[in-house]
């Protein structure tokens, strides 16, 4: 019965989530809103877990004196100065001024930007080690590259203005965006949908059932 | 020099209407009143015509209202048409009220405001106004002869979504037939996919390394099929980390992901035979927030160098932040997600990338049950079908022989 029900939930649910799409009446009209609502509210209330744990393991690190401990009580630091700031003054956290805005604005959101930032050199990084030219598709995909960036800035069209207007970089990096990229991810994407039906399938039938920790 | 600035600034001051953008308000006041009186040549002449249709395909809280041009609108005399309703009540039209305007040009409105427990009367105005300066002068309104009553009725099926219906049948049908073929014992043949070639190679070598393993399930919750499709290569890739007595580590964003996660790897533990070796710590929580997350990780890469990580599931900005990172410790890295834009970060930074469809093909191909590989097979043929409807509309399409790709519009 462990495997059984799970297995039974899953599959109505998939059903119902199939046919709702196709049956614009009453009830199955709010059934996908209703399913959300009820995923909302249980992934809402399972946070605790999430935050218990995280408090447990940077405990008994701190505890226990175990490998880079020292991370770990700016973890638990900081993770009980934004609850007693979030329950400081209860609604009125969230007004401009206090303590809970002010971690929020000049903390958190500089910290979430500045991890956000750092993909621009990573971007650099890893497009240096695609871009080397070391058999046929890495070229292509250099000189594919290379048309895109320098059409994409004004100083391409400069570079090329004696060309026809069609052959100006612009417009070639126009065309490898519309045509070779889009036809490239259009068949990725036409993969990912049969494979999430199958998978769904899958699940739906009980075929797949290693997600629920077993065969 | 004092006297001269002195002399200019008077010279300015004096001559004011230099400075007056703006009309004063006498003078739009002036005007409004000189045209308050409409020309009496300009009503327009009321619409013909009316007809209320219950909007097809919806759950019965719309009507569709259209109308018959005014005949004034090609002299230019119709602004707008305004949408009045009324609700029955006892029997009666109650009171009109207006729910909406388009304009001229245009001769359907779809009231998307009814509920399936009333019946409604419509009415429609062609209306001809003046304004000025944002100020409405005069409005000429020309009323229409009553339509309805009508009560809007919900469908049970949505036939504009039709082509979706039959495209899932026929995928489904095909998966299950060939579940049905494998589960009779038929051999299917099933292309090598590196990346999961590469699962043994990856975790035999974090064991020759002694190092351990991560696996990043994606960012997002359960509710994703990409994250359950990650999933299941843990529980794959648990079983093989246990047989090997090597550790894993489960950094999770969601609280669900950890609760699931952590079940299906306690699992793997007890069917290689090492329930023991299983520390629920294995799998943790970090952070819900992306950036956090990708930076807690980091951290942990950096500082724990494992030997090999794999990233399943839903990725979005975090995918090459974490990618690159973990190149520079030298880990092998096998990589994959159903996210088109994220794919080549991972192909670029990763030793082996699950593009798309592989990611969701994984865990069948991983366990060689057969009736999953059977379902493999089915979503083959599925795209061999639309690999063949992809040539003939190029070539209908091409030549200007039938507008194919009608048959395959979605209504969302």
């Amino acid at each position: 019965m462990r495997r059984e029900i799970p297995v039974l939930i899953t599959g109505i649910a998939g059903v119902v989530f199939v046919v709702q799409y196709f049956i614009p009446h009453f009830p199955f009209n709010r059934l996908s809103n209703w399913f959300s609502d009820w995923f909302s509210i249980i992934a809402a209330c399972a946070i605790w877990l999430g935050a218990l744990n995280l408090i447990k393991i940077s405990i008994e690190k701190i505890a226990y004196r175990r490998h880079d401990w020292g991370y770990s009580i700016i973890v638990v630091a900081c993770f009980l100065l934004m609850v007693v700031f979030g329950f400081w003054a209860g609604r009125d956290s969230r007004e401009p001024g206090m303590p809970f805005t002010w971690m929020y604005d000049f903390v958190y959101s500089p910290l979430s930007a500045t991890m956000f930032a750092i993909l621009a050199f990573f971007v650099g990084s890893a497009s240096y080690r695609a871009f080397r030219a070391r058999n046929l598709e890495a070229t292509l995909l250099l000189l594919a590259a290379f048309f895109v960036m320098l059409g994409r800035v004004p100083v391409g069209d400069v570079l090329t203005g004696f060309l026809p207007e069609q052959f100006q970089l612009s417009q070639v990096a126009a065309w490898i965006m519309n045509f070779p990229n889009s036809a490239g991810q259009r068949a990725i994407m036409i993969g990912i949908a049969l494979g999430i039906v199958s998978a769904s399938l899958r699940i739906i039938l009980g075929i797949e059932r290693s997600h629920l920790g077993g065969e | 020099m004092v006297v001269f600035i002195a002399l200019t600034y008077g010279c300015l001051a004096a001559t004011p209407s230099l400075w007056a953008q703006e009309p004063s308000p006498t003078s739009v006041a002036q005007i409004t009143a000189q045209l308050a009186e409409p020309p009496a040549d300009e009503t327009p002449v009321a619409v013909l015509n009316v007809r209320i249709t219950d909007t097809p395909n919806d759950d019965g809280h719309a009507l569709d209202i259209r109308w018959d041009a005014s005949a004034s609108e090609a002299e230019g005399r119709v602004d707008h048409y305004e949408i009045w309703r009324a609700a029955v009540i006892d029997g009666q039209a109650g009171e009109y009220a207006n729910i909406g305007e388009v304009t001229s040009g245009t001769y359907i409105y779809t009231d998307g405001n009814v509920s399936e427990d009333g019946s409604y009367y419509y009415k429609v105005f062609a209306v001809n106004d003046s304004t000025f300066e944002g100020t409405e002068i005069w409005t000429l309104r020309s009323e229409s002869a009553v339509a309805g009553p009508l009560t809007p009725v919900a469908q049970w099926f949505d036939m504009q979504r039709i082509n979706v219906f039959v495209g899932v049948l026929l995928l489904c049908g095909f998966i299950i037939y060939y579940i049905t073929q494998a589960r009779a014992g038929k051999e299917l043949f099933i292309r090598k996919i590196a990346g999961l070639e590469a699962v043994d190679e990856a975790v035999g070598r974090a064991t020759e390394m002694g190092r351990k393993i991560y696996f990043i399930p994606g960012s997002q919750d359960m509710d994703q099929v990409q994250t359950i499709a990650g999933i299941t290569i843990l529980g794959r890739v648990a079983e093989m980390a246990a047989m090997y007595e090597t550790r894993l580590d489960v950094p999770v964003s969601r609280s669900l992901v950890m609760v699931t996660a952590r079940e299906v790897v306690k699992e793997a533990y007890a069917k290689s035979g090492r329930p023991d070796s299983f520390q629920e710590d294995q799998v943790h929580y970090l952070t819900d927030d992306q950036f956090g997350y990708a930076a807690a990780i980091d951290g942990m890469v950096v500082r724990e160098k494992p030997a090999t990580i794999f990233m399943m599931g839903l990725f979005y900005a975090e995918s090459l932040i974490l990618a690159e990172t973990g190149n520079s410790v030298g880990a092998i890295q096998i990589a994959g997600t159903g996210e088109p834009s994220q794919l080549p970060f991972f192909v670029a930074a990763c030793d082996y990338t699950l593009i798309g469809e592989e990611l969701f093909a994984a865990s069948a191909y991983l366990s060689k049950e057969p009736r999953q590989l059977g379902s493999l097979k089915g979503q083959d043929i599925g795209k061999g079908l639309i690999l063949v409807a992809i040539l003939i509309g190029i070539l209908l399409e091409t030549f200007g022989i039938w507008d194919f790709s009608k048959l395959f519009k979605v209504i969302e």
